[in-house]
């Protein structure tokens, strides 16, 4: 059996490339719909981006999941950076995306079934999204 | 993977294609503003029809293309954006104000004649 989970490090900005399209190439396999891959692809960039930006060096693990009687995909976002001060700050809507460096958090959420974030001053950042298929 | 830019007449076309890094994106940026110049072109297409996603980095690089292509004295058109690829925006707050868009390479060049 192919494995069905993929762990992405993430250094540079082409590792944003390709864990989106890893991600992707894996979700592809539960019958998501051409738009919620499309979303998918573009909250992984946004958390993927967020490591290069801000914390250098990072994972993105992607895993396809199954609970109760419900498909989905997980995807655990975890870096080693500097940790995030104000969560509630940060998720606020247009705190990212007007500034230069956008953290995109917000978006992400809304993209996603669930969100979860916890993040340390000093050791690192988690974040952790699941998006279900729908039926 | 570098974007190709083409010159048609005075109008420049750059095809994005899917796998396309934060540094083509600025590189692209870069050679669309010195292309303008040199080929004394009064217009950009940007074709993103092979585009699979759009988050806020593609989002505002895009943006600031355009301005700088305005500054520069050419229009800019985004053309074929996919309906999954704006879906995708829309959720994660994204947009193009002041930005033509078309739905593909032939109305967008229309709009620049």
């Amino acid at each position: 059996m192919v494995d069905d989970q993929v762990s992405i490090p993430i250094l540079t900005d082409s590792d944003i490339v390709s864990a989106r399209q890893q991600a992707r190439e894996l979700a592809k396999r539960f019958s998501f719909s051409s738009s919620e891959l499309a979303g998918i692809a573009a909250a992984i960039s946004e958390l993927a981006r967020n490591i290069v930006s801000y914390a250098t060096q990072g994972t993105v693990n992607v895993s396809l999941i199954e609970e109760a009687n419900k498909k989905g995909i997980l995807v655990i976002v975890e870096d080693q950076g500097p940790g995030i001060s104000d969560i509630p700050l940060a998720m606020q809507d247009g705190y990212s995306t007007s500034n230069s460096l956008g953290l995109g958090l917000p978006g992400v959420k809304r993209l996603m079934d669930s969100f979860e974030i916890q993040s340390e001053i000093g050791k690192g950042t988690t974040v952790i999204v699941k998006k279900w298929v729908l039926r | 993977m570098k974007v190709p830019i083409l010159k048609q007449g005075n109008i420049l076309i750059a095809t994005i294609q899917s796998a396309l890094t934060d540094n083509d994106l600025l590189s692209l940026q870069d050679n669309l503003a010195h292309q303008v110049i040199q080929y004394r072109s009064q217009g950009v297409v940007i074709d993103i029809t092979e585009l699979d996603v759009m988050d806020s980095f593609a989002t505002r690089t895009l943006r600031n293309i355009a301005n700088i292509l305005k500054l520069r004295g050419a229009k800019t058109i985004i053309v074929g954006m996919q309906p999954d690829v704006a879906f995708a925006m829309v959720q994660l707050g994204l947009t193009l104000p002041d930005i033509k868009t078309a739905r593909d390479l032939d109305e967008g060049l229309t709009l620049l004649k």
